[in-house]
């Protein structure tokens, strides 16, 4: 009896649901990878440092869903970053922007590479002297 | 031994940072990600209605000429519904306020309505937070100012108090 | 009552602390043996104290005493009792009684058992230790009671459920172990500046604590990276969230400093560069803690701090570091320069060890504050996440590894070039192979994964040269240590490169008795259903796994939802494999009895973990062998 019910039900049952992509991999494996890609560099914003793709909370949630619809609709990455840029801020995106704002994060690296440079060179014995 | 400026440089980076520590302290981040739409053209959204007998709201609703207030809510919010006797006061003064509710249920909305009163001309039902996203608005309530020509004046994040009103006011007038 | 006694203790403890820091001071300016005799008893007596206080604390935890604050807002009745005891320390107030109690027992530890170093240096650091520990004294007493009573309050208001787990139930008094072990590096820093004592034999005592230290932040910062990985629910292992970079950078100055100490102890150069570090490893530490408690960077482990307390620590933290950065800058000139090394020689590439390690802290520093920086200064906020870090840190990372597999198959002093890559002939050939074969047979593999497999294999079996015909009975324990830790690094950086190259992912949405595919795996949903938990309600699914060609296993994810205070959390279901681990989570429930799964293939991840045991236990025979050579327990001879 339950397996004839079983039986009923599946047949019953549409194929699943609408789409909701806030949890679902998109069905290109190559967009998909796009998809998350992108998702790991946008950062939550009720969410505090997490990526949006490492999220439970609904807004997160909600942006994962338009960065995979947007992706399969054939948005580019970068376009969808600019276009949550554009509404949340540089903040959004945790991959800071070039620009004179953000060089010191490029910039003061460089310069500690530069001055351990200097430092070994000055300590260092020439070799065979 | 004449270089001995540089061992006074870690006291001086740090002697910097600690420096900024104290203003991040004394001023703390608002943590409030505003919308970078302020100044902007209200972008294109659609919220159906989210009630029988009333009206859900689109971008096109808002380059009439009269400025409104368009307020991110949800049934489920706790400031929220503080907020509502604040926005009735404001639909008293004559302003026209649009509701966008985000996650939320025909049913859940009619009782929070029923049980606060309902400020809005308008109420849009945003599923899966697309319109919120499109205005750059990360949480409820917030509310955006609209002036006549469909732009967006202002943000206001968090609860509307009555302190708020005049602001609120001239702001609309302003515009 | 406990509650009295351990504010009592506290008081007590605090007094023998500026006691100890008092009699310290005069001993110094030569006021005569009777004070320098006595500081070494305070200091255990003050330790004895201020355990006695925390011990107190953990009491009226365990007894759930509702009537102090510190209770009532942060334990509740219903907890299990490990996570009642682990209140203690998951607030502001009781970590940092734990934070002194710790420093308290390095104290003493040093007073009773350091006999390696000159007498006059001994009670100079056992001064400057009581100085720090007076400052937290200070804050405890007067910004930070933990004792404190509250009335009338009958039920607690709970723990955060996301810190209810074993495992980072005993988190935060790793770190605060390390970091309190570099505090005992710092004071010994302190006092050998004080009494212009920078030698080897110095170093050779202030080794063993940094090593200690350097254990505990090891095994700190991979627990607390598996601990995000399991708890969090999306497979993530490390999100370089402020708090995560808050515990990287005390490591990072503290292995460098390891490794600049070893030159010190052995060829007497690198005094400066030493002294220096063992500062910014202390100050790291503590601006780690500062900028963690204080929640002045938003994440998810902090809690917000009100900011009064936030600049009553600033400024105790200025007072130390800016004390000892100017002591430093005053005293560091008539600290005679070591000696100078050939760039071809361990001590060569030590120092390129140094150096890279720096730029990277500075890097993870740069990364970090700057957000903070720019803000405090522009209002402007930005965001530095994982792509900044991976395009920087990252290469120099490898490289270091690259020059860590070099670097134990130099001899000091001097050493050929064309020698040392004889030696290093094997581990070159077998990084090449692996490039090869990864390029051949693993298809699309992105650059910087794929360089770091293959830099790991070369570095792998690099680190194992050092053993290369030794009989390894005699081979001393921490040259074992060394082989180890080196090890354990490339261990490391192979889990890691493999995740990123070759982990499958699939989110979606199954009905009970559907099936689908993840990675080598073929997964059925069989059923989900309601357990009742300790203190939560647990919706557990059942989900059967199998390999095409093995037999089928059962794993049970679930979320758990608590209600005091109310929050959800995903307890992903893992097994692991010898190549890899499936991990399985629950997530949204669709209408239709429909649930969205999230499923893992992770090839190889659990290297990464693996790794992080094997440097600590790398770590763990080193300060073993140390001790026993020239540590703790023996008298240097002639002295």
């Amino acid at each position: 009896m339950r397996f004839i019910l079983a039986v009923v039900l599946l047949c019953v049952a549409q194929p699943v649901l609408a789409q909701d992509y806030a949890e679902e991999s998109l069905p290109d494996p190559k967009q998909e990878e796009q998809a998350i890609a992108l998702m790991d560099t946008l950062r939550c914003v009720v969410c505090q440092g997490q990526p949006i793709s490492g999220s439970n909370a609904d807004l997160a949630r909600d942006m994962r869903r338009l960065v995979r619809e947007r992706i399969e609709a054939g948005e580019s990455p970068d376009a969808v970053r600019n276009w949550l840029v554009n509404r949340y801020g540089q903040w959004i995106s945790l991959k800071p922007s070039m620009n004179e704002q953000t060089a010191p994060l490029w910039i003061i690296p460089l310069l500690a590479l530069a001055g351990a440079g200097a430092l070994y060179s000055r300590r260092a014995k020439r070799k065979g002297r | 031994m004449t270089r001995k400026w540089i061992f006074w440089l870690p006291l001086i980076v740090t002697v910097g940072l600690f420096f900024t520590f104290l203003i991040a302290l004394i001023r703390p981040s608002d943590r409030a990600i505003e919308s970078q739409l302020v100044g902007q053209q209200l972008p294109a959204f659609e919220a159906p209605a989210a009630m029988a007998d009333q009206p859900g709201t689109r971008s096109q609703d808002y380059a009439d000429g009269k400025p409104r207030l368009l307020n991110v809510f949800a049934s489920w919010c706790g400031p929220c519904v503080a907020e509502i006797p604040v926005l009735l006061q404001l639909q008293a003064m004559g302003v026209e306020i649009n509701g966008v509710a985000i996650h939320d249920r025909p049913e859940d909305l009619a009782g929070f309505f029923a049980q606060n009163g309902n400020p809005y001309a308008r109420v849009g039902l945003d599923q899966g937070g697309r319109a919120q996203m499109s205005f750059g608005s990360a949480g409820v309530p917030e509310t955006f100012i609209i002036d006549g020509q469909g732009r967006v004046v202002d943000q206001h994040i968090g609860v509307i108090t009555e302190e708020d009103i005049p602001d609120i006011l001239a702001k609309l007038r302003g515009s | 009552m406990i509650a009295e006694f351990g504010m009592a203790a506290l008081w007590i403890a605090a007094a023998l602390a500026l006691l100890q820091f008092a009699f310290g001071t005069l001993s110094l300016r030569g006021r005569g043996v009777h004070y320098s005799n006595a500081v070494a008893p305070i200091a255990v007596a003050q330790a004895a104290l201020c355990g006695i206080a925390f011990l107190s604390l953990v009491a009226v935890f365990m007894r759930s005493d509702m009537s102090v604050l510190l209770v009532a807002t942060n334990s509740h009745s219903a907890k299990p009792w490990l996570y009642k005891f682990a209140g203690t320390w998951g607030n502001h107030e009781g970590s940092m009684l734990l934070w002194v109690a710790i420093l308290g027992v390095a104290g003493a530890t040093v007073a009773l058992f350091e006999r390696s170093l000159r007498a006059d240096t001994k009670i100079a650091t056992l001064t400057a230790q009581a100085a720090i520990a007076l400052g937290f004294y200070v804050f405890l007493l007067f910004a930070s009671n933990p004792f404190a009573r509250i009335a009338g309050v009958i039920e607690g208001q709970g723990l955060n459920p996301l810190l209810q787990d074993p495992g980072l139930a005993f988190h935060p008094p790793t770190l605060y172990i390390g970091y309190v072990g570099m505090s005992a590096a710092f004071s010994f820093a302190i006092g050998a500046l004080i009494t212009r004592d920078v030698t080897p034999n110095f170093a050779r005592a202030m080794r063993p604590w940094i090593l200690g230290a350097w254990i505990f932040l090891t095994i700190g910062i991979t627990a607390g990276s598996y601990w995000a990985y399991y708890e969090l629910g999306w497979g993530g292992w490390w999100f370089w969230d402020p708090v995560e970079n808050a515990s990287l950078m005390p490591w990072l100055a503290a292995t460098a400093l390891l490794h600049s100490v070893t030159v010190l102890a052995t060829r007497d150069a690198l005094r400066t560069w030493t002294i220096m570090l063992s500062c910014v490893a202390f100050s790291m530490s503590m601006v780690g803690t500062f900028l963690v408690r204080s929640g002045i960077l938003t994440s998810v482990h902090s809690f917000a701090v009100d900011p009064k307390r936030g600049i009553f620590i600033l400024a105790l933290l200025a007072i130390y570091i800016c004390g000892a950065l100017i002591l430093f800058a005053l005293r560091v000139g008539t600290v005679a320069e070591g000696k100078r090394f050939e760039s071809v020689s361990r001590e060569g590439l030590l120092v390129i060890n140094n150096l890279l390690l720096s730029v990277i802290l500075v890097v993870v520093m740069v990364g970090t504050l700057y957000p903070l920086v720019l803000e405090a200064f522009t209002g402007q906020k930005i965001s530095v996440g994982a792509p900044f870090y991976n395009s920087t840190a990252g290469p120099l990372a490898l490289a270091l590894v690259g020059f860590m597999a070099a670097g134990p198959l130099l001899r000091w002093r001097h050493d050929e070039v064309r020698q040392l890559f004889q030696r290093l002939a094997v581990p070159i050939g077998v990084a090449a192979a692996t490039l090869i074969g990864l390029i051949l047979f693993a298809g699309d593999v992105p650059p910087l994964p794929l360089l770091g497999l293959v830099v790991a294999a070369g570095v792998a079996v690099a680190s194992l040269a050092p053993l290369w015909k030794r009989n390894l009975r005699r081979t001393p324990l921490f040259t074992w240590g060394m082989v180890l830790a080196h090890l354990g690094c490339a261990v490391s950086i192979a889990g890691m490169a493999s995740d990123s190259a070759f982990m499958k992912e699939l989110l979606v949405p199954m009905r009970v008795g559907e099936t689908q595919n993840v990675g080598p795996f073929r997964v059925t949903f069989e059923g989900i259903k309601q357990v009742p938990g300790p203190n939560y309600d647990a919706l557990q699914a059942t989900l059967r796994a199998e390999k095409t060609n093995g037999d089928g296993f059962i794993l049970k994810p679930a979320l758990h939802r608590f209600s005091t205070p109310p929050m959800v959390t995903n307890e992903a279901g893992i097994r692991t494999f010898w190549n890899g681990q499936l991990y399985l989570v629950v997530g949204d429930e669709r209408p239709g009895n429909v649930w969205v799964m999230r499923m893992w293939w992770k090839p190889f991840i659990t290297l990464i973990w693996l790794g992080g045991i094997l440097i600590a236990f790398g770590g763990t025979l080193s300060l073993i062998g140390r001790v026993r050579r020239d540590g703790l327990g023996r008298r240097t001879k002639g002295l």
